[in-house]
Formats: C-alpha cells, sequence, structure tokens
C-alpha cells in the first residue's frame, strides 16, 4: 500500500479545521500556478456539447404502467473444485446406478460437472458427468498425462433432439424402441481412445486396478468421519 | 503389589487430555499436591494437573527444573525416544497412528494382504490336519 498521504489540513474537532481559508489558499500553491499562468487561473477548454438529437415523439401509451425487471449481468462461474479434486485423482461416487465405485477424474467442464471415466473395461463407468457434491476425493493420483480430453464438453453428452414424428400410432412403437437402445460407435471408439492409455497408466502402480473394480462401502466398526480419504 | 511408578522430577509421563494431547514430556518440578510443572524439547514449560497425566516407566536423570539444553540433553542421555518407541505401550500408540492415517487405497490393499494371509495359514492348517488324520 502506499504510505498514507499528509492532510494539509487535519480535523481537530467533527466541524473544525486547524488551517483557515486563506492559509489554504497559500499551502497549496494556487498563487504561484497563477503567477505561472499571467494572473488568472487556468481553465480547460470548454468541450462542445453535442447537438441533442430530435427525439420523436412515441406512437404508443400504454395505459397502466409496465414494471421493467431489474438488469442482472451476472455471468455464472463453474463451480470451485474442492482443493482434494484434480485430475487424475481417484473419485468415489456415491449416488446413482454407480454408487460406491472408484473411478478416475479427467477435467472440468464449463458446466461446473466433473469428466469421469471407469476405465470401462474395469469397473463398467464409461466417460460420464458427475456432480462434484456427490463425489468423494480420495487422495491417490493416477498420472493422466497423456490422455487427451479436449474434445469433450456438456453438448457430448446432451440429450440428442429427435425430429417431431407425425402422430402415426403404430409408427409410435417400433420406432422408439429401435431407436433408442444402441450407443453409436463414435462413442464406443471415444471410450477406447481414452481408456487405452489410461489402462497402461493403471497397470504401472501395483493393486491399482483391482481397487478401481472393486466398490467401496462401510463395514461394521468403520467411522466415516474419522477415515481419511 | 506396591506403587512402582512415582510422579517426581525426571519422571516420563504422556499427556491424555487438552492441548498437548499424546505428547511424551517429563515432569521437572512439582507445583502441589495436583499440579505438576512439565517440559518437553518441542513445547513451553507449563503447568499441568496430574490427573492429565499418564505416567511411563521411563525415568531420566534431570535436576529440578533444568535448563531446556540440558533438558534435551538428559533426554537424548537416557534414549526416551528409543525406549518408548520399544515398549510395547509406544509401539501400540504408533501402530494406531498408522491405522488412522490409512488411504482407502492403503485400506483396500490391507485387505489384500489379510485375505492372502489367511489363505496361506489356512493350508499349512489343512496340511498339518491331514498329516495327523493319516
Amino acid at each position: 500500500m502506499a504510505p498514507k498521504q499528509k492532510t494539509r489540513n487535519p480535523e481537530l474537532i467533527p466541524g473544525v479545521r486547524k488551517v483557515s481559508r486563506s492559509q489554504m489558499y497559500h499551502k497549496r500553491g494556487l498563487w504561484a500556478i497563477k503567477a505561472k499562468n499571467g494572473g488568472k487561473f487556468p481553465v480547460h477548454a470548454k468541450q462542445e456539447t453535442l447537438a441533442a438529437v430530435e427525439e420523436k415523439p412515441p406512437k404508443f401509451y400504454p395505459a397502466d404502467d409496465i414494471k421493467k425487471p431489474l438488469s442482472n449481468k451476472r455471468t455464472a462461474k463453474p463451480t470451485k473444485l474442492r482443493a482434494s479434486v484434480t485430475p487424475g485423482t481417484v473419485l468415489i461416487i456415491l449416488t446413482g446406478r454407480f454408487k460406491g465405485k472408484r473411478v478416475v477424474f479427467l477435467k472440468q467442464l464449463t458446466s461446473g460437472l466433473l469428466l469421469v471415466t471407469g476405465p470401462y473395461k474395469v469397473n463398467g463407468v464409461p466417460l460420464r458427468r458427475v456432480n462434484q457434491t456427490y463425489v468423494i476425493g480420495t487422495s491417490t493420483k493416477v498420472d493422466i498425462s497423456g490422455v487427451d480430453v479436449s474434445k469433450f464438453d456438456d453438448k457430448y453428452f446432451g440429450k440428442k433432439v429427435e425430429k417431431k414424428k407425425k402422430k402415426g400410432e403404430t409408427e409410435f412403437f417400433e420406432a422408439d424402441k429401435q431407436e433408442k437402445n444402441t450407443l453409436p460407435a463414435e462413442k464406443k471408439d471415444d471410450q477406447k481412445a481414452v481408456d487405452a492409455l489410461l489402462l497402461k497408466a493403471l497397470e504401472a502402480v501395483p493393486d491399482l486396478k483391482a481397487y478401481l473394480g472393486a466398490r467401496f462401502s462401510l463395514k461394521a466398526g468403520t467411522k466415516p468421519h474419522e477415515l481419511v480419504f | 503389589m506396591t506403587f512402582k511408578r512415582f510422579a517426581e522430577i525426571g519422571r516420563v509421563a504422556l499427556v491424555n487430555y487438552g492441548e498437548d494431547y499424546g505428547k511424551l514430556v517429563v515432569i521437572v518440578d512439582i507445583v502441589d499436591q495436583n499440579r505438576a510443572l512439565v517440559d518437553s524439547p518441542d513445547m513451553v514449560r507449563s503447568q499441568i494437573n496430574f490427573k492429565r497425566l499418564s505416567l511411563t516407566d521411563i525415568k531420566i536423570d534431570i535436576k529440578r527444573v533444568p535448563k531446556k539444553k540440558a533438558l534435551v540433553a538428559a533426554m537424548e542421555a537416557a534414549d526416551v525416544k528409543g525406549k518408548w518407541e520399544k515398549s510395547s505401550w509406544g509401539r501400540k500408540l504408533i501402530v494406531q497412528k498408522r491405522r488412522a492415517s490409512l488411504n482407502d487405497f492403503d485400506r483396500f490393499k490391507l485387505m489384500l494382504a489379510k485375505i492372502k494371509k489367511a489363505g496361506v495359514v489356512r493350508q499349512e492348517l489343512a496340511k498339518l490336519k491331514k498329516e495327523t488324520a493319516s
């Protein structure tokens, strides 16, 4: 911080200052500025005021006053990640169909959700989005420096928008059942590509693959608040 | 039968309550019936109630209220740390600390090791049973 500036005219009591008006004039050196400028105090040249645009009278006056909502220019930031959750950390998923599964964290997406993968071959968890609040971050880290996750974003995981079909009853049942079940081959290839490098990193550490394949559970006698993850 | 561990100057004790919980300290002076002056290489010399101390078997040779340097030298000479870590009480505490600090991955590896060990034991037992049966 800059050193506190000296006040030329300290307040002795609220409302009573030390130095008088004329003394302050001298202190501020206004006499010197005037002398420099030939007896007058220098003034900025007047700025040209822009000619006011002619406003037309409105065509329509509403009967009642319409209330305008207050403007809100706030932009949401992606959720702040806990210190324990860094790329390459093993996470324990706590809810959903994969609860208890230990999973590798890849990156945080722009929506704030965590991109995570099993790997699929190890525990059946595919490339998936997971919320930070439903996850425990362990202190086990995996090296994911070789893995390229730049192509994955929230749109990749969004639901595909189906074109509206005409309302034919028989068409309805048949078409829906056929389309929903299969995963596109492109997604399977993406999974394999990400997992290939990850598996090599996992095999380097003994027992780590088995660890990721096992589910976490509380056993009798374990006190969750005393567990170190 | 009689008392063996006395709260005397030079007695090493374990603090079992309060801010300094778990620390090994040396009784350096007796204040009164209830309190002692206690000191340790990593703490400021302070008074503490006897109720907060658990006396150990270890005793060092010091004069009443030694200087910190003298205290540290006496502790080194008596090898308090070594004796403590070899004693069964000391070893138990070390194991407890280690178990409490285990990672989730460490606990998994521990489980695998336990299963392996149990398997080996069971095999040996089966062998012995076979021998006695035959």
